[in-house]
C-alpha cells in the first residue's frame, strides 16, 4: 500500500515538473510550482520525515508561491514568445550528435544509480557511524523526544547556523539590491494627517470591495501568529521548529499584506523596523556559541551552560538558537514581500505576444482591485437614494 | 462492540469525503465554465476534504481528534472564503457566463452597508 502511495506521489511529481517546464503562463507555472512542492510534502510524509514535510509544506507550498507572484506581479507574467520559438525550432532540427551525447551521459548516469543502496536502506554508508549514533545516544546526551531538533540544532549546529546566515544573506542581499522599500519609511503621522480622507476614501471603496475576505482574514490572523507560536516552542516534541515557525508568522503579515495592502502592512511593521531586527538571529545564534565558549565548553555546545546537568544546557541552547531562527527568518521572509510588493510596477507592454492571445491579467495587491463596473456604482447610488 | 460501531461510522465519513473529492475532481475537468468549476473544486475542498478529516477523528486519540475538529473548521473557513475571493476576482476582472441575464442578479450585489459605515474603523481614527 505504501508503495502504491509511493508510485503515486512520484508519478504526480513527475507529471507537474514536465508541466512547469512546458508553461508559458508563468502564473501557472508558479501554481504549479506550489503543487509540486505540495506532492514533495506528500512524499516527505510517506517517508515519515514529517519535519521535512513541515518545512515543505509551508516553504514551498506556502510562502515561496506568494512570494513568486509578487515578483510576476511586477513583471509580465506570460514568458516572451521568442524563446519557445527558438526552444521549438531548435528541437525540431535535432542535432544527433548532441542527442547521442546526452543519451549516453544520461544512460551512463542511470547506471551509476544502480549502485547506490536500496531506499531506506539502515546500513548505507552514509548512515554509517553517525546515524547509529545520534540514534543511541540522542536521548541520553540531550534529552528530547524530537531527535530531529537535537540533531537539527545542537549536533549539526554548525550547520544550521549556516543554513541560517543563508537566510540572512538572502534577506539583506534583496534590501541592497532593491533598496528600502517606498513606502514611507519615515514616521507615517504627518504622511497620514495630510492624505487621511484620500486613504479612508480609498479604504472604504476596498472594504465594499471584499469585506468576507477581511472579515474572516482578521479572525484568522491571530490563531495563526498563535500556531506559529505553537510550533516555535513545539519543535522539542513533534515536528515544528524555528523555521517553521517564523515561516509560518511571516505568512501571518503576508496574509495581512494581501489582503488590506501592502501599505497597511508597511505601517504595520515600519521596513526600517524590520531591517534591525533581520540582524537579530544570527547575532542570538551566535551569541549562544560564544557564550557557550565562555563558559568553558566548545563553540554551540551548550552542555557547558550547566555543567552539573548538560541536558537542561541543551535544553536552553536549543530554545535560545530556534527562537534565532525563528526571528530572523520571519523578518527576512516579510522583507523580501515587502520589498516586492511594494515597487512601483515596470510592466512592458506584451509586445511579444501575439494578438490572438489575450494577456493573463494577475491581480495581487489589493490597491490592484480593479474600477468596479459602470452598471453596479449607479445601481449602489440609485439604491442608496 | 462501540469501537467496532466507531470505526464503521468512520470509514462511512472516509468513505463518503473520498466520493466527494472524486466527483469535485470530475467536476473540475468536466463542467463547460469557471464558475462551476470552481463550484466543483470549493466542493472538494469543503465537503470532501472535511468529510475525510470527520472520518479520522472516528479512528484518532481524543487529543488528535480534537486537533482534527479544528482542523475541519480551519478548512470550511479557510476553503469557502478562498473560492469565494476566486469567483469574485473571475467577475470584477470581466470573466461572464455566456447567455445569461446579467441585470436581473447583478443588482443585489451592489446594495450598500445600511448603516453606510466600513467594518472598522480606519487606522487613522483608531490611533
Amino acid at each position: 500500500m505504501e508503495t502504491a502511495i509511493t508510485v503515486v506521489l512520484f508519478v504526480l511529481l513527475f507529471t507537474t515538473a514536465v508541466l512547469v517546464g512546458r508553461q508559458r503562463n508563468l502564473f501557472a507555472a508558479t501554481m504549479l510550482t506550489g503543487i509540486f512542492s505540495l506532492v514533495s510534502a506528500s512524499l516527505f510524509t510517506v517517508m515519515e520525515a514529517v519535519d521535512v514535510a513541515f518545512t515543505e509544506a509551508a516553504v514551498g507550498a506556502g510562502l515561496s508561491t506568494v512570494l513568486m507572484l509578487a515578483t510576476l506581479s511586477l513583471t509580465e507574467d506570460v514568458e516572451p514568445r521568442e524563446s519557445r520559438v527558438s526552444s521549438v525550432s531548435s528541437v525540431s532540427s535535432v542535432s544527433w550528435p548532441a542527442l547521442l551525447v546526452v543519451l549516453v551521459t544520461g544512460g551512463a548516469l542511470v547506471y551509476g544509480t544502480l549502485d547506490m543502496p536500496a531506499f531506506g536502506d539502515a546500513n548505507a554508508s552514509v548512515h554509517q557511524p553517525l546515524s547509529h549514533y545520534y540514534i543511541d545516544r540522542a536521548w541520553d546526551e540531550i534529552g528530547l523526544p524530537n531527535m530531529v531538533t537535537s540533531i537539527l540544532a545542537s549536533y549539526r549546529g554548525a550547520d544550521t547556523f549556516g543554513e541560517l546566515g543563508v537566510v540572512f544573506l538572502a534577506g539583506i542581499s534583496v534590501i541592497l539590491l532593491l533598496g528600502p522599500p517606498n513606502a514611507p519609511a519615515a514616521p507615517p503621522q504627518t504622511e497620514s494627517a495630510e492624505s487621511a480622507s484620500a486613504l479612508t476614501a480609498d479604504r472604504r471603496a476596498q472594504v465594499r470591495e471584499m469585506p468576507v475576505v477581511r472579515t474572516v482574514a482578521k479572525v484568522m490572523l491571530p490563531y495563526i501568529v498563535l500556531f506559529a507560536f505553537y510550533v516555535q516552542a513545539h519543535g522539542d516534541f513533534g515536528p515544528g521548529g524555528g523555521f517553521q515557525a517564523g515561516v509560518i508568522l511571516a505568512t501571518a503579515f503576508i496574509l495581512f499584506g494581501l489582503v488590506f495592502g501592502p501599505k497597511e502592512l508597511t505601517r504595520l511593521v515600519p521596513p526600517a523596523r524590520l531591517e534591525r531586527v533581520v540582524p537579530l538571529g544570527p547575532l542570538i545564534y551566535g551569541g549562544v556559541g560564544v557564550v557557550a565558549m565562555l563558559m568553558g565548553g566548545e563553540f554551540l555546545a551548550y552542555g557547558a551552560f550547566t555543567p552539573e546537568h548538560p541536558a537542561h544546557g541543551h535544553h536552553y541552547g536549543i530554545f535560545l538558537v530556534e527562537l534565532g531562527v525563528g526571528i530572523t527568518v520571519s523578518a527576512v521572509m516579510i522583507t523580501i514581500y515587502t520589498t516586492f510588493a511594494t515597487r512601483p510596477r515596470t510592466m512592458t507592454p506584451y509586445a511579444t505576444l501575439s494578438p490572438s492571445e489575450p494577456p493573463v491579467e494577475v491581480g495581487l495587491a489589493a490597491d490592484d482591485v480593479p474600477a468596479l463596473p459602470e452598471e453596479r456604482l449607479v445601481s449602489a447610488e440609485e439604491v442608496a437614494s | 462492540m462501540i469501537a467496532d460501531i466507531l470505526q464503521v461510522v468512520g470509514a462511512v465519513f472516509a468513505l463518503i469525503g473520498a466520493l466527494f473529492c472524486v466527483i469535485g475532481g470530475i467536476g473540475v475537468v468536466r463542467l463547460p465554465e469557471f464558475y462551476t468549476r470552481c463550484h466543483a473544486s470549493g466542493l472538494a475542498d469543503s465537503a470532501g476534504a472535511g468529510a475525510l478529516l470527520l472520518g479520522l477523528m472516528f479512528f484518532a486519540d481524543p487529543l488528535v481528534a480534537v486537533k482534527l475538529l479544528i482542523l475541519v473548521a480551519f478548512l470550511w473557513i479557510s476553503s469557502a472564503v478562498s473560492t469565494h475571493s476566486l469567483a469574485k476576482a473571475a467577475f470584477s476582472k470581466g470573466v461572464r457566463i455566456e447567455n445569461l441575464p446579467l441585470q436581473d442578479w447583478r443588482v443585489p450585489l451592489a446594495i450598500p452597508r445600511a448603516d453606510g459605515v466600513d467594518a472598522e474603523p480606519p487606522v487613522e481614527e483608531r490611533r
